[in-house]
C-alpha cells in the first residue's frame, strides 16, 4: 500500500479540520481507502481528533457500510428487499455466489471482492439491483452477473456501465445505468423552472412573508409525517439561536421509495432552490443535504450543480445580490442506516455521531443541528417550496384535495406493468392508481413502505392523501399469487436490522414479534399467538421512542387486520393435552442423537 | 403564581416548577413512576421506556417530558402497567438474568421493578444471548448478558467521573456496552471508586470480591418495593 | 368427594424446591389434611394413579425424559405450576444454553486435558447407553414445552410462597402473593 494508515488518517482528519463533527466523512474516507476502519485506525482517528476511541467505534459499528474488519476492494451489495425478491434476486444472488465462489457475507480468497445483502437501495423500478461499490447495476439476470463478475475479476475498477440510463443518468458525472422511469409528470415537480426564479421572488418579500406564503399554500411535508411546512419554518424562525440550519433529508430509506432519487437526478436545482428559500425565510446561512450512501453515485453531479449555482450567484455570499443573505449548501454522506432518515437521527449523524434519534423535546426547530434551530425537510418538500414561491400559494393550493394540496410523487413498484415515478394530484384513489400503472390481479397494496400499511381490495376505493392513506411515496403492489405473510416477515426482518437499539420495546420487541411470526409461518402457531402478537405490537407502538418503533409492528398488524384469514389458515389447533405445539422434540434431540450415533429409543 | 405549574397525575393535582420533567415533579410530590435508565444526577436518557406515562392520552417518557400547565398524566392504569410489564419482561428475556447467583440480587433495580409490578415470570420466550464477560480488570467486571443498555455508566463516567470509559457499539439487538479501549476494561482508566460503577442498576458492572455481603432479608428491596422512599414524600409538601 | 390430589416432580433441578416444600414445617400436616399426594418423590409413587388437581414441577427440561415426564404431568394435572427458577427459565443448568452440546460433552468427558475432564473418565468416551435419555440441544423452560398455569419464582421459592399458593388454590381463592413472597433468588 502506497499510503500508510497513519499518514492517511492524518491527512483525512486534517482535511476535515480535525473536527470531531466530521466523523462520518473521516471514517468513510478511511473505509474507502483501506476497506475497513480497523481497530488501529480507530485509535489513530481518536488521537487525531482528540476524542475518545469508543466514540469512533460507536460510529463505525453503527453504519452497515462501515466495518472494522477488512472487506474486499469491491463490495457487492445485493438489494434484498421484497420487490427484488419477487423479481428473482435469489437467482441473482446464487449467480454471484457461484461465479465468485463465496457465500453472502464472505470475501474472495484474494481479498478482492465481498458479497453482501443490503436493504432497499431505491431501485425497485428496475429490479433486481445491486451496488458494486458506488456503482448501481440494475435489471440483473444470472447472465448479466456472469459478465459483471468476469469484468471485476479482470479489473476491480472495470467500467460496468455499458449503456447509461435516460436523462441526467447519462451525464458525464453520473454515468449510471439507472433509468428515471418517470411515467407521469405533473406541474409541480417535473415541470421546468428557471434557476433562481423562486429565490428572486422570495427575496422580494420579507422572510416572514415567505413563511406566510408557504403556510398559505397549505404545503405539508412529503417525507412521511406530513407536518405543515410553513409552521415548521415559523417555529424555526421564532426560536432563539445564533445560528440556524436548513437540512434536506435525502436519506430515502423507506423500502419501496425512489422518488427522491429521480428528483436528485433531474431536479436538483429546484431542491437547492427550495433550501435556499428556506435559508432566507428562517435566517440560516448553512444548508446540509444528507445523502444516503446508496446514492453516492449522484454526489459528484450534485456537487457540480452546487458549484454552478455558486458561480451563478445563487449560493454563497449575498445570494442574488441580496446584501446580508449568505447561504451555502454542503452534502453530508450517510453510511447505510435507515434510521438516519428520522430527522433527529439524521442530525446526530450530521454531527458525527451514531445515528441514534434524540429525545424530544427539544424539537429540531428549537434545538437541532449543532444545537441551533433547524428545519429538516424532505427533498420533494423543498421542491414544492420552490414552486410555491415561483407560482404563488394560491396556484399551489388549487391542486389536490381538501387539506392535501399540490402533487405527490409516487414510487410504484411490484406487480404492475409500468413501475416508476408518477406525479399525481393528491386525492387519487388506489383503484385509479392501479389502473394508471397497469396493475392486474392485485390482491394487496403496501402503502407507505414497510412502516405503512398493507391494504386489500376493500380499501382500493380509498384516497391517497394525508387524511386517508398517507404515504411518503412508496407504493408496492402484490398480485394474488404473492404470499403476503412472507412480505410481512421481510419487513419485520428489516426493522429488526434497522432498529438503532436505543430503546427497549423496539430493540427487543421487534425480535420477539419476528420470532412469533416465524413460528406461525412454520405452521406451529396457535390462535393465542395472534393475540400475543397484537398485545406485543401494541406495546412496541406505544412505548417506542421514535417513529421507527412506533410503526415497526405495522407489517404484521396491518396484514393481520386486513388479511386475517391468511394467518388463520396457518394456525394449528392447540394440543388438547396442553402441550406446546411449537416445541419440536425431534429437532431438540438432534444434536445429541448425532453425537451418540443412535436415535432416541422413543418414536417421535 | 407564575413559578408553579399545576398538573394532574392519576387524578391528583400537583404543583411543579418550570423546567421540571414529569418524573421530577412526580418525585417531589411523592408519586413514584417506575424507571430504570433514569438516575438522580444524570441527564435523562429516555431509553428503557419503563417510565412511559400517558400525557393527555399520548404515551411519553416521564423522565424526558417537561411538565406543562394543565396536563393530565396517567401513571398507574391497567394499560400502562401492562406496557411496563412487557418492557420489563423484554429486558429479562433479552439477557441472561440468573438472579440466584447474581451478586446484585436484592439490590437490583430491574428485579425490584419486576417485583413491584408483580411479575412472577416473563411472558416472552427467553433468548439466552451470549454477549460476553470482561473480567480483565483486577477490581471490576462487566457481564454484558446482564446489561440493560440504560447508559447510566456511560453518563456517570462522562458527567460525574469526567472520564468517558464507556460507550455503545453496534445497533439494534446487537447493541452492546463497550469500553474506551481496543482491548479490555483493564486498559481503561476506570477506578473502582468511580461513580460509573455504582451507577449500574443491575449486575452488569460490579466490583469484584464484594458480592453477597448483605444477607438475604436485609437487602435493599427484600421488604420494601422500589419507590417506597419517594412515596414517603407524599403529602409532605 | 375425596380430597384434592397433588403430584410433584423434579426434572432438571436439584431437589431444592422439594426441600422448600418440606420447609413448610409442621404445616405439612395441614397440607396432608387438605390433599392426597399422588405421583411424587415425597411418597415415592412412581405413576399417576388417576387425574390430579395440582402438579408442581421443579426444574427445566434438559433431556428427553424430562420432556416425557413434564408432558405426563400436563396430561394428568388440572393445574400445573412451575416451581422455582429452573422450571421457569432453565436456571443454572441453562448456563449451557449458548454452548454447543458437543463442547459441553467435551468439557465433561474428554481426556484432552485442555478441555476436561471434569469427571474421572479414563476412556474419554461420552457415556452412551441406550437407557440414557438423549440430552436436548439446550435446557428448556417448562413453559416452552407445555402450558403452565402458575409460576412460583425463587431459587428455591420460599416455603411460605409455596404454602400460600397451595392454600389459595385448594380453597378456590385467587393466587395473589404479597410483595415479600415473590423473589427470584
Ligand atoms: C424511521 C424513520 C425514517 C424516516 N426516513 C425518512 C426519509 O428517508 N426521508 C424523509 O424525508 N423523511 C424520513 N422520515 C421522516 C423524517 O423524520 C421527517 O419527518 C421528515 O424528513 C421531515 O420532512 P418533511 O416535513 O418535509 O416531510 C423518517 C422518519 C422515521 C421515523
Ligand atoms: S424506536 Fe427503535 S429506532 Fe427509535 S429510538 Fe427506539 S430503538 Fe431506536
Amino acid at each position: 500500500m502506497s499510503e500508510t494508515l497513519e499518514s492517511a488518517v492524518k491527512a483525512v482528519c486534517s482535511e476535515c479540520g480535525n473536527d470531531r463533527e466530521r466523523m462520518m466523512d473521516i471514517v468513510r474516507a478511511i473505509q474507502g481507502k483501506f476497506g475497513c476502519v480497523s481497530s488501529e485506525a480507530m485509535d489513530m482517528i481518536a488521537k487525531q481528533l482528540a476524542t475518545h476511541r469508543v466514540e469512533v467505534e460507536s460510529v463505525v459499528s453503527f453504519y452497515s457500510f462501515l466495518s472494522d474488519r477488512p472487506k474486499g476492494k469491491v463490495v457487492i451489495r445485493l438489494c434484498d428487499d421484497i420487490i427484488d425478491e419477487m423479481a428473482g434476486s435469489a437467482d441473482v444472488a446464487n449467480a454471484f455466489a457461484t461465479e465468485l465462489g463465496i457465500g453472502i457475507g464472505e470475501t474472495t480468497a484474494d481479498g478482492k471482492i465481498t458479497l453482501e445483502h443490503t436493504p432497499c437501495i431505491g431501485m425497485c423500478d428496475q429490479v433486481p439491483a445491486a451496488m458494486v461499490n458506488d456503482v448501481v447495476v440494475t435489471n440483473l439476470t444470472p447472465a448479466k452477473v456472469k459478465d459483471i463478475v468476469a469484468k471485476l475479476k479482470a479489473d476491480v475498477d472495470a467500467d460496468l456501465v455499458d449503456a447509461p440510463g435516460d436523462g441526467n443518468n447519462a451525464n458525464d458525472l453520473v454515468k449510471a445505468m439507472v433509468q428515471n422511469n418517470i411515467q407521469q409528470s405533473g406541474d409541480v415537480i417535473f415541470a421546468g423552472m428557471e434557476p433562481g426564479a423562486a429565490i428572486k421572488k422570495a427575496l422580494e418579500m420579507a422572510p416572514k412573508d415567505v413563511i406566510a406564503e408557504v403556510t398559505k399554500s397549505k404545503l405539508r411535508g412529503r417525507g412521511g409525517a406530513g407536518f405543515p411546512t410553513g409552521l415548521k419554518w415559523k417555529f424555526t424562525s421564532d426560536a432563539p439561536g445564533a445560528e440556524k440550519f436548513v437540512l434536506c433529508n435525502a436519506d430515502e430509506g423507506e423500502p419501496g421509495t425512489f422518488k427522491d432519487r429521480v428528483i436528485l437526478t433531474e431536479q436538483p436545482d429546484m431542491m437547492f432552490e427550495g433550501m435556499t428559500v428556506a435559508g432566507y425565510a428562517i435566517d440560516a446561512s448553512t444548508g446540509v443535504v444528507y445523502l444516503r450512501a446508496e446514492y453516492a453515485y449522484l454526489r459528484e453531479y450534485l456537487e457540480s450543480v452546487l458549484a454552478r449555482r455558486r458561480s451563478d450567484g445563487l449560493l454563497g455570499k449575498s445570494v442574488c445580490g441580496k446584501d446580508g443573505f449568505d447561504f451555502d449548501i454542503r452534502i453530508q454522506m450517510g453510511a447505510g442506516a435507515y434510521i438516519c432518515g428520522e430527522e433527529t437521527a439524521l442530525i446526530s449523524s450530521c454531527e458525527g455521531l451514531r445515528g441514534d434519534p434524540k429525545n424530544r423535546p427539544p424539537f429540531p426547530a428549537q434545538e437541532g443541528y449543532k444545537a441551533g434551530p433547524t428545519t429538516v425537510n424532505n427533498v420533494e418538500t423543498f421542491c414544492c417550496c420552490a414552486r410555491v414561491m415561483e407560482k404563488g400559494a394560491d396556484w399551489f393550493a388549487g391542486i389536490g384535495d381538501g387539506q392535501s394540496v399540490g402533487t405527490k410523487l409516487l414510487s410504484i413498484s411490484g406487480d404492475c406493468g409500468k413501475p416508476g415515478i408518477y406525479e399525481v394530484p393528491f386525492g387519487i384513489t388506489v383503484d385509479e392508481m392501479l389502473k394508471m400503472c397497469g396493475a392486474k390481479d392485485t390482491a394487496a397494496v403496501q402503502v407507505g413502505g414497510a412502516s405503512g400499511q398493507m391494504i386489500g381490495k376493500n380499501d382500493f376505493g380509498r384516497k391517497i392523501c394525508y387524511d386517508d392513506l398517507a404515504t411518503g411515496g412508496s407504493i408496492m403492489i402484490f398480485n394474488s399469487k404473492r404470499d403476503l405473510l412472507k412480505v410481512a416477515e421481510k419487513f419485520m426482518e428489516f426493522f429488526v436490522d434497522e432498529s438503532c437499539g436505543y430503546c427497549t420495546p423496539c430493540r427487543a420487541g421487534n425480535v420477539l414479534l419476528l420470532n412469533a411470526l416465524k413460528t406461525i409461518l412454520a405452521g406451529k402457531g396457535e390462535a393465542s399467538d395472534l393475540e400475543y402478537i397484537e398485545t406485543l405490537g401494541n406495546t412496541v407502538i406505544k412505548a417506542s421512542r421514535c417513529g421507527l418503533g412506533q410503526t415497526s409492528p405495522n407489517p404484521i398488524l396491518t396484514t393481520l387486520k386486513n388479511f386475517r384469514p391468511a394467518y388463520e389458515a396457518l394456525l394449528v389447533a392447540p394440543s388438547k393435552d396442553g402441550y406446546q405445539v411449537s416445541f419440536d422434540i425431534k429437532a431438540a434431540v438432534g444434536d445429541a442423537a448425532a453425537i451418540a450415533g443412535r436415535d432416541s429409543v422413543h418414536a417421535y | 403564581m407564575s413559578d408553579t405549574i399545576t398538573l394532574t397525575i392519576d387524578g391528583v393535582e400537583i404543583q411543579g416548577k418550570p423546567g421540571q420533567t414529569i418524573m421530577e415533579a412526580a418525585d417531589a410530590a411523592g408519586i413514584y413512576i417506575p424507571r430504570l435508565c433514569a438516575m438522580d444526577g444524570l441527564v435523562p436518557h429516555g431509553s428503557c421506556r419503563v417510565c412511559t406515562v400517558m400525557v393527555n392520552g399520548r404515551p411519553q417518557s416521564a423522565c424526558t417530558q417537561p411538565i406543562a400547565p394543565g396536563i393530565v398524566v396517567d401513571n398507574e392504569t391497567d394499560e400502562i402497567n401492562a406496557i411496563r410489564r412487557d418492557i420489563v419482561d423484554m429486558l429479562f428475556v433479552e439477557g441472561n438474568h440468573f438472579c440466584m447467583f447474581c451478586e446484585k440480587s436484592g439490590n437490583c433495580e430491574l428485579q425490584a421493578v419486576a417485583y413491584r409490578l408483580g411479575i412472577a415470570a416473563p411472558r416472552f420466550p427467553f433468548q439466552f444471548p451470549d454477549c460476553g464477560i470482561d473480567a480483565s480488570h483486577p477490581d471490576i467486571f462487566i457481564d454484558r448478558d446482564r446489561c440493560i443498555l440504560c447508559g447510566r455508566c456511560v453518563r456517570a463516567s462522562q458527567d460525574l467521573d469526567g472520564k468517558d470509559v464507556f460507550g455503545f457499539v453496534g445497533r439494534g439487538s446487537e447493541k452492546r456496552i463497550a469500553v474506551n479501549s481496543d482491548a479490555k476494561l483493564k486498559d481503561t482508566n476506570i477506578d473502582v471508586t468511580d461513580k460509573a460503577v455504582e451507577a449500574c442498576p443491575v449486575g452488569a458492572l460490579l466490583k469484584k470480591r464484594v458480592g453477597f455481603a448483605v444477607p438475604i432479608g436485609q437487602r435493599k428491596y427484600d421488604h420494601k418495593p422500589i419507590g417506597s422512599d419517594i412515596e414517603q414524600n407524599k403529602g409532605s409538601l | 368427594m375425596g380430597k384434592p390430589k397433588l403430584a410433584t416432580t423434579s426434572l432438571c433441578g436439584c431437589f431444592g424446591c422439594h426441600m422448600s416444600v418440606l420447609d413448610i414445617d409442621d404445616r405439612i400436616l395441614k397440607l396432608i389434611e387438605l390433599v392426597d399426594f399422588d405421583k411424587s418423590p415425597i411418597d415415592d409413587i412412581k405413576e399417576f394413579t388417576g387425574p390430579v388437581d395440582i402438579g408442581l414441577i421443579e426444574g427445566g427440561c434438559c433431556n428427553e425424559e424430562n420432556v416425557h415426564v413434564l408432558k405426563d404431568f400436563r396430561k394428568n394435572c388440572k393445574i400445573l405450576i412451575s416451581v422455582g427458577d429452573c422450571a421457569i427459565d432453565g436456571g443454572i443448568p441453562a448456563l449451557r444454553n449458548n454452548i454447543p452440546l458437543k463442547e459441553c460433552f467435551d468439557e465433561a468427558y474428554s481426556t484432552d486435558n485442555r478441555l476436561g475432564p471434569a469427571v474421572l473418565n479414563p476412556s474419554g468416551k461420552v457415556p452412551n447407553d441406550p437407557e440414557l435419555p438423549l440430552l436436548l440441544d439446550r435446557v428448556y423452560p417448562c413453559s416452552e414445552i407445555v402450558k403452565i398455569d402458575y409460576h412460583l419464582p425463587g431459587c428455591p421459592p420460599p416455603a411460605d410462597t409455596i404454602w400460600e399458593a397451595m392454600v389459595a388454590l385448594l380453597t378456590d381463592k385467587p393466587v395473589a402473593l404479597p410483595y415479600e413472597l415473590i423473589k427470584y433468588d
